[in-house]
């Protein structure tokens, strides 16, 4: 089968990549430009692990094809930190020890992104909702929703 | 020198600082199995059965192999010049490799029975489709009862050990029975006996990272293997015995693991992977879809149990009796024997009896899971325990309390424990205000207790320090939840050196020698103790040379804050001189300096722990959700506390999913029908309410600091704890897991 060529745009880079209309966008997120904080946890959009923001939308990059994403704004984890300057919610991760393995983090950390750029002030019962996208096994969540909402309110304090 | 065995007074442990491989997890840079490539790299797929139980007539796979895309394919049975897989194995080994590519049968739906390697995943996937196999479908068996049954269909003739006794069917494949005193008697003692039996069904570990490798072979019988797994020595050892090649020569080195809790403790598609490399002669990754996850790797065991329990009115049980079944799919290892010698261990029991049977059936090889097959047994006889309680009118903590086991107890399953902690629990969790807090109406509480070994094994630690005063420090067991931290706070506490300045490094097999899995909650047990010994073996040298230098005898020297001090005014008047200052021109003072301890320690201390839970049912949907979670548990001392409480509210997250919802769903035709996780539905952040955790320290007496693993006993206790919250909410015993809505709506019906 003949390939596409994409041109697109990844945590503020032009790229381009040629790819078989099968594959996912998280296969070319992480095969061709080899970007693999986002992970497939399942391939069936249930886990959240390949989370990513498509033109500012939270999305599963495991049911987007690689086609699909010919020029539009893809952000990945790796585009969080600004610089050496991690993102509060990367900061407030580690400190409140928010991750055990760390392979559901990548994909938290953009969904719960993309909640505070929605709703700066949610309840827990909102980020719980919010965040039930995102399979957790190791933390039950309760450190995870904890630095969600310590990043909310300094957030918040700080605007 | 002078240093002190135990201790009991920190700087460093028990303060909480950032992980040393925070930063890595939160910028997506950190290295999980699926992560790496290789130059020439090759995609591999496995094709698996989609039958239950069949026998094997032919596999055709000529079109996939004249496939332009298709350099290797792979079968048990390979009519190649090489063979892929070791002809003769025996015991554990054969078990293995039967499990990852079927022999003459497919022994359960998902089996492996032939695999490829091709120049992209898309074209391998493609493929699979070319190989063409030839089944004839034998009668099968998923249900461990019915597996028992004369008229089962046979697993595996001979599969048995000498345990089991005579009479019973093939699939009993290990039998194991304990206890002590007098049974019959006990109950004739008692003011009530329960009898009752109940039923979980087998969930999976549910780990978000699939298992994957890259594995590179050559025909010179060396190799290179990188893959996801809590122990890379047992996939070292295990792979190289598969493929007849030296251990040695198979150099294996641990990604980031993206979770495990047992389930990665074994080798699936790294054999698989190491033989596809070996034929087409160029690296080969391996990456499982969640599917192949559900249908092939292990989940635990389902369990069918009877308990019989006798109490007298003031709340001494008299007298315990445990049966208890456990599936374990189509090989033997179903822990049985544990889930009969974990059930009543918290007890001080005069009179005690527990049977447990290893059951095959057609489902995948049961896999280690947090504890593996204590959270059954705890299930069925914390559930007796709290009908008792209800009945007699005692109060549930109470009566735990009155037989609760402590120092000097003969445990259920044997031995005499030694200083424990499960008083301290109990009395823990009457005083928290939890136990006290009003219920609303249709709102029920439930407690259990819940026991694990904990577990030693081989462990080898090094530590290197540096001209500048850091160290670095290697270890030998996957990082699965934080374990960088507490290595670095003990050798920080045993160098006196600041946390930062300690690089913990998870060594491949090629750097030290075996180091058993990261399983049994024995990673800061285990390898915190070896990681003080190495340190506390550094800290002999350093004094060494620091004695030199001063031209005093090395005893005259001891270690204090991180400096080589004179040891008392006779030993001479010199300044402390500090580690950086002995570092920096050790290479001109006697070369360089490391410490290293490897030994199988023994004393990990037996761990316990004591749950309250409140549960509300929902009576026109039979809809159960956990309003309130308490965790009281014993971690010996907590190096890192937040850490530890991570683990006690995992293991409660997941006792949760195990009681309420999770379950292994087979059809008629024996094919597993809930494979992906829309459809077995682990906890998700809106099930679950926050986890309040205590922890409670009793120093454990088998470790300098008095560390006990706190990695599994978490998961023991949620299910009873639940299943007695969910009957007081809903009227009526629940003797079924998971208690999903339909079987609530059912038990709410039968109650009338």
């Amino acid at each position: 089968m003949s390939k596409f060529h994409v041109s697109t745009t990844v945590n503020g880079d032009a790229v381009e990549y040629l790819c078989d209309p099968r594959e996912t966008l998280l296969d070319c997120l992480r095969d061709k430009l080899n970007l693999t904080g986002a992970k497939e946890g399942c391939g069936t959009g249930d886990c959240g692990a390949c989370s990513v923001s498509v033109d500012g939308r939270l999305v599963c990059s495991c049911l987007m094809l690689g086609v699909e994403a010919e020029g539009k704004q893809i952000d990945t984890v790796e585009g969080i930190a600004e610089g050496d300057v991690l993102h509060p919610l990367q900061k407030n991760f580690i400190e409140h020890a928010a991750l055990q393995c760390g392979v559901c983090t990548p994909g938290i950390l953009v969904a719960a992104k993309s909640l505070l750029e929605k709703n700066p002030s949610p309840t827990e019962e909102e980020a719980r909702y919010w965040l039930a996208g995102n399979l957790c096994r190791c933390t039950g969540y309760d450190k995870i929703i904890r630095a969600v909402m310590e990043t909310a309110e300094e957030l918040r304090e700080a605007s | 020198m002078a240093l002190d065995d135990r201790k009991s007074e920190f700087t460093f442990v028990g303060t909480r600082p950032d992980r040393p491989d925070g930063l890595d997890k939160v910028t997506g840079r950190a290295k999980f199995g699926a992560d790496v490539s290789a130059p020439g790299m090759l995609h591999g797929a496995i094709l698996r059965s989609p039958h239950a139980h069949a026998r094997i007539v032919k596999i055709d796979a000529s079109k996939a192999e004249a496939h332009k895309d298709v350099k290797a394919v792979v079968t048990r049975a390979d009519f190649s010049d090489k063979v892929p897989f070791q002809p003769g194995l025996e015991g554990e080994f054969w078990n293995v490799l039967e499990n990852v590519m079927a022999g003459e049968k497919a022994l359960y739906d998902g089996h492996a029975v032939a695999a490829i390697a091709a120049t992209s995943a898309l074209a391998a996937r493609d493929a699979l489709k070319l190989i063409e196999v030839e089944y004839e479908v034998l009668p099968h068996v998923t249900d461990v009862d019915k597996a028992m049954a004369s008229d089962a269909p046979v697993i595996r003739e001979g599969a048995a050990d000498y345990s089991v006794p005579e009479g019973m069917h093939p699939n009993v494949v290990r039998y194991h029975e304990s206890g002590h005193g007098n049974v019959d008697a006990g109950f004739a003692e008692a003011d009530l006996v329960i009898e009752d039996s109940f039923v979980t069904e087998a969930t999976h570990q549910g780990y978000i990272e699939p298992h994957a490798c890259l594995g590179m072979l050559g025909n010179d019988g060396k190799g290179e293997l990188w893959c996801t797994t809590q122990g890379h020595w047992i996939a070292q050892k295990t792979c190289a015995a598969l493929l007849g090649i030296e251990t040695s020569q198979l150099r294996v080195t641990a990604s980031e693991i993206g979770g495990g809790f047992g389930g990665k403790t074994t080798v699936f598609i790294e054999p698989v992977a190491l033989a596809l490399s070996r034929k087409a002669n160029r690296p080969v990754k391996l990456v499982m879809s969640r599917s192949e996850v559900f249908r092939a790797t292990g989940p635990t065991s389902s369990a069918s149990m009877d308990i019989k329990i006798g109490m007298k009115k003031d709340g001494t049980i008299s007298a315990a009796q445990g049966v208890f079944r456990l599936q374990g799919g189509a090989f033997p290892g179903a822990p049985g024997d544990m889930t009969a010698m974990c059930a009543f261990a918290p007890y001080n029991l005069t009179n005690v009896k527990q049977i447990g049977y290893d059951v095959m059936a057609n489902r995948p090889k049961q896999a280690a899971y947090r504890a593996p097959g204590a959270p059954m047994g705890a299930f069925a006889v914390e559930s007796v325990i709290d009908e008792l309680c209800k009945k007699l009118g005692l109060d549930p903590v109470d009566v735990r309390l009155k037989n609760a086991a402590h120092e000097g107890t003969q445990a259920s399953y044997g031995p005499t424990y030694e200083r424990i902690g499960l008083v301290e629990t109990l009395e823990a969790a009457k005083a928290h205000p939890h136990y006290s807090a009003p219920l609303k109406p249709g709102q029920g509480r439930g407690i259990s207790c819940g026991f694990w070994f904990n577990h030693g094994g081989e462990t080898s630690v090094s530590l290197a320090l540096s001209e500048d005063g850091s160290a670095q420090l290697m270890v030998g067991t996957p990082d699965i939840g934080g374990s960088r931290a507490s290595m670095a706070l003990m050798a920080a506490e045993v160098l006196g050196i600041p946390y930062e300045n300690i690089r913990v490094t998870i060594a491949d097999t090629a750097s030290l020698g075996y180091n058993d899995v990261s399983h049994g909650s024995r990673v800061t047990y285990a390898s915190g103790l070896a990681t003080i010994k190495a340190a506390r073996h550094a800290v002999e040298r350093l004094c060494g040379r620091a004695a030199a230098k001063w031209g005093i005898p090395v005893d005259a020297v001891k270690w204090e804050d991180g400096c080589a001090v004179p040891s008392g005014p006779n030993a001479g008047d010199f300044d402390p001189m500090p580690l950086a200052d002995i570092t920096a021109d050790m290479g001109a003072t006697g070369g360089p300096i490391s410490g290293h301890f490897e030994a199988t320690p023994e004393g990990a201390g037996v761990s316990f722990g004591t749950h309250i839970v409140d549960a509300e049912v929902d009576p026109e949907t039979g809809k159960t959700s956990v309003t309130r979670y308490t965790v009281i548990q014993d971690a010996g001392k907590a190096i890192h506390p937040t850490y530890v409480e991570g683990q006690y509210q995992g293991g409660a997250a997941q006792g949760i999913g195990w009681a309420l919802n999770e379950e292994y769903v087979y059809g008629e035709d024996g094919r597993l029908q809930n494979s992906i996780f829309l459809d077995y539905r682990i906890p998700v952040a809106s099930d679950l309410p926050m986890i309040d955790t205590v922890i409670v320290e009793v120093p454990n007496p088998g470790h300098p600091f008095g560390v006990r693993g706190v990695g599994e006993t978490g998961i023991v206790p949620p299910l009873a704890a639940i299943a007695n919250a969910v009957s007081h909410a809903a009227g009526v015993r629940m003797r079924q897991l998971p208690m999903s809505p339909p079987r609530i709506l059912a038990a709410l019906k039968d109650n009338g």
